[in-house]
């Protein structure tokens, strides 16, 4: 089972800054952002101001765990006023290929520039749970649809597009779910699909990160696409054992409450701060890696904070 | 098979009420195979109806006959000669035969006594599991006969998602296994996992609107009534 290395197609696709940063062989910083529920366009501002000028591309998360959300592309919207480059989320859980690709075009016509392809957490944990999820397609098959709208200028149909999407297309890797062996494999599905770049789940347990890394770079993948690492920065003890116990595809080693239990309660923030700095370091070095996501949750005053200790700062200008 | 289970009492009787004279017609087929609907359950959901109805200081008479299937009108003849002697009808067939002793007897009500639930298998006596979604497209053939349709919760194509655990459980679920890390688990065993190496691209729904269809050596015999 092997995957003929090819190059990476060198020619621009989208024309956005996280696109050019990666191209440029910077290290490229992104961050998150959950769109408010309901129509609190300050909350957005406010978040979008604390990042401006500190991530190459913010995530807009769509609907993240199920749960409803002000719409990705709208608030991907607002945050573009603001002078931060959007990455906008797409899950298949809550449209068909219809909706999905009407959505492609009205953010690229706005000048929406990124998307993440993602399955989507299920309806179940949400707030609507007995909702009738879509999946009309799967992650994969919305990576290689829009692919296509964007490389051959056709609809999934097959139809000419009146003037295609320029888009840079990312996907989501877990390195942590299992089957462990696999999951170099499922990447590689998404590369084939048309993954110009992968951020992954938030990483904890380093070594199996190095292990997936590597066998990336062995299978020629990190040639192929351009893998940000996830960081989310745990707050405290109880938010640690929480993502150890609570958050399916996530593993977080022992080690890491351990050191948050050993600070007192109101330095856990700042312990929890350090260590992902110390993550962030380490995959500045990385072979294969190409930036870090950080996925600071309802955290993102700190972000600047965070990028000035990880040393992330200034921003390359491309 | 298929699977059904009995609606809850209270709502049969909503069903029935306004009516003096009910007959409960249960099915050979695949209900009385899992218990539900054969001619067993029709006796014991009439005494039940009887209770109730008298509880409720309803007088409603109610009988049964059991047809050994609901779902091909070759078995309607000796139903056909009973049904002027009613005013409604209460079938325990599955959502199909429902239908079509309501087609046979347009002039009558005809209530369901279950709800049909899915296709499956039984697990044990009395216990089902679903495992198929009549699909259209069956793909068993590429993932070691383990449907992602029925048993991924997400119904992928190219699994398995990020959720899956550490014991390969779904994420929905942990009592649930993950299909897709069974599907790769089964492949693994038998050497087969170039069958789910390739991109499965999106498929071309064909349930999306309601099926008939004519076997292939049927097809002359009806192509003057179509
Ligand atoms: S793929 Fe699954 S749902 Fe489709 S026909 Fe086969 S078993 Fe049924
Ligand atoms: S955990 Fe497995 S079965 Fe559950 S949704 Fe994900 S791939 Fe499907």
């Amino acid at each position: 089972m092997l995957f003929c290395p090819m190059e990476r197609d060198v020619r621009m696709k989208s024309g956005s800054t996280l696109e050019k940063v990666l191209r440029a062989g910077k290290f490229a910083f992104t961050g998150e952002l959950g769109p408010p529920r309901g129509v609190n366009v300050e909350a957005v501002r406010e978040k979008a101001r604390h990042l401006k000028g500190v991530v190459d591309a913010v995530n807009i998360t769509d609907n993240q765990t199920a749960v409803v959300r002000m719409s990705s592309w709208a608030t991907s919207l607002i945050v573009l006023q603001e002078g931060l480059e959007p990455n906008f989320q797409m899950v298949c859980r809550d449209r068909n290929r219809l909706a999905m690709q009407s959505d492609i075009l009205g953010i690229c016509a706005h000048g929406i520039r990124n998307m993440l392809c993602l399955s989507g957490d299920h309806q179940q944990f949400g707030d609507h749970p007995k909702t009738k999820g879509v999946f009309d397609i799967d992650s994969i098959q919305l990576i290689s649809m829009v692919k296509r709208m964007r490389d051959e200028g056709t609809f999934l149909n097959g139809i000419e597009i009146d003037g295609p999407p320029e888009i840079f297309i990312g996907a989501a890797a877990n390195p942590f779910a299992e089957p462990f062996e696999w999951r170099v494999y499922r990447l590689a599905k998404k590369i084939e699909a048309g993954a110009d770049f992968i951020q992954t789940q938030c990483i904890y347990n380093m070594d199996k990160f190095r292990d997936w890394i590597r066998q990336a770079n062995d299978m020629g993948l990190t040639e192929r696409t351009y893998i940000l690492a996830g960081v989310t920065p745990l707050k405290s003890v109880g938010m640690a054992k929480y993502m150890k116990t609570s958050v399916p595809g996530l593993d977080v080693p022992d080690e890491y409450i351990d050191r948050l239990q050993g600070v007192e309660r109101k330095k856990q923030g700042d312990e929890g701060i350090r260590m992902a700095c110390e993550q962030i370091k380490e995959f500045k070095e990385m072979k294969g890696v190409a930036g870090v996501h950080l996925m600071a949750i309802e955290w993102e005053h700190r972000v600047p904070e965070i990028a000035e200790r990880a040393e992330l700062l200034p921003r390359p200008q491309v | 098979m298929i699977v059904g289970e009995r609606k809850p009492i209270e709502e049969i009787v909503e069903m029935i009420k306004g009516y003096k004279r009910v007959l409960n017609v249960g099915c050979g087929g695949c209900t009385s195979i899992c218990l539900v609907g054969g001619q067993k359950e029709v006796d014991i959901l009439n005494a039940e109806l009887r209770k109730a109805c008298k509880a409720e200081n309803l007088s409603i008479e109610i009988d049964a006959f059991t047809i050994e299937r609901q779902c091909n009108a070759d078995f309607f003849s000796e139903l056909d000669p009973m049904i002027d002697d009613y005013d409604a009808v209460l079938s325990m067939a599955c959502g199909a035969g429902v239908q079509f002793v309501a087609e046979r007897y347009p002039g009558k009500p005809v209530f369901p006594a279950l709800n049909t639930v899915f296709v499956g298998v039984d697990r044990e006596i009395g216990w089902y599991e679903e495992n198929c979604r009549t699909c259209g497209e069956c793909v068993l053939g590429e993932t070691g006969g383990i449907c992602p349709v029925t048993r991924c919760a997400k119904g992928l194509f190219n699994g398995p998602c990020g959720g899956t655990t550490v014991d390969g459980k779904c994420e929905v679920n942990s009592d649930v296994p993950c299909a897709w890390y069974e599907i790769y688990e089964r492949l693994k065993q038998q050497d087969r996992l170039e069958n789910i190496l390739a991109v499965k691209i999106a498929r071309e729904w064909e349930n999306q609107t309601q099926r008939s269809l004519i076997q292939e050596a049927y097809k002359k015999r009806y192509a003057k009534e179509r």
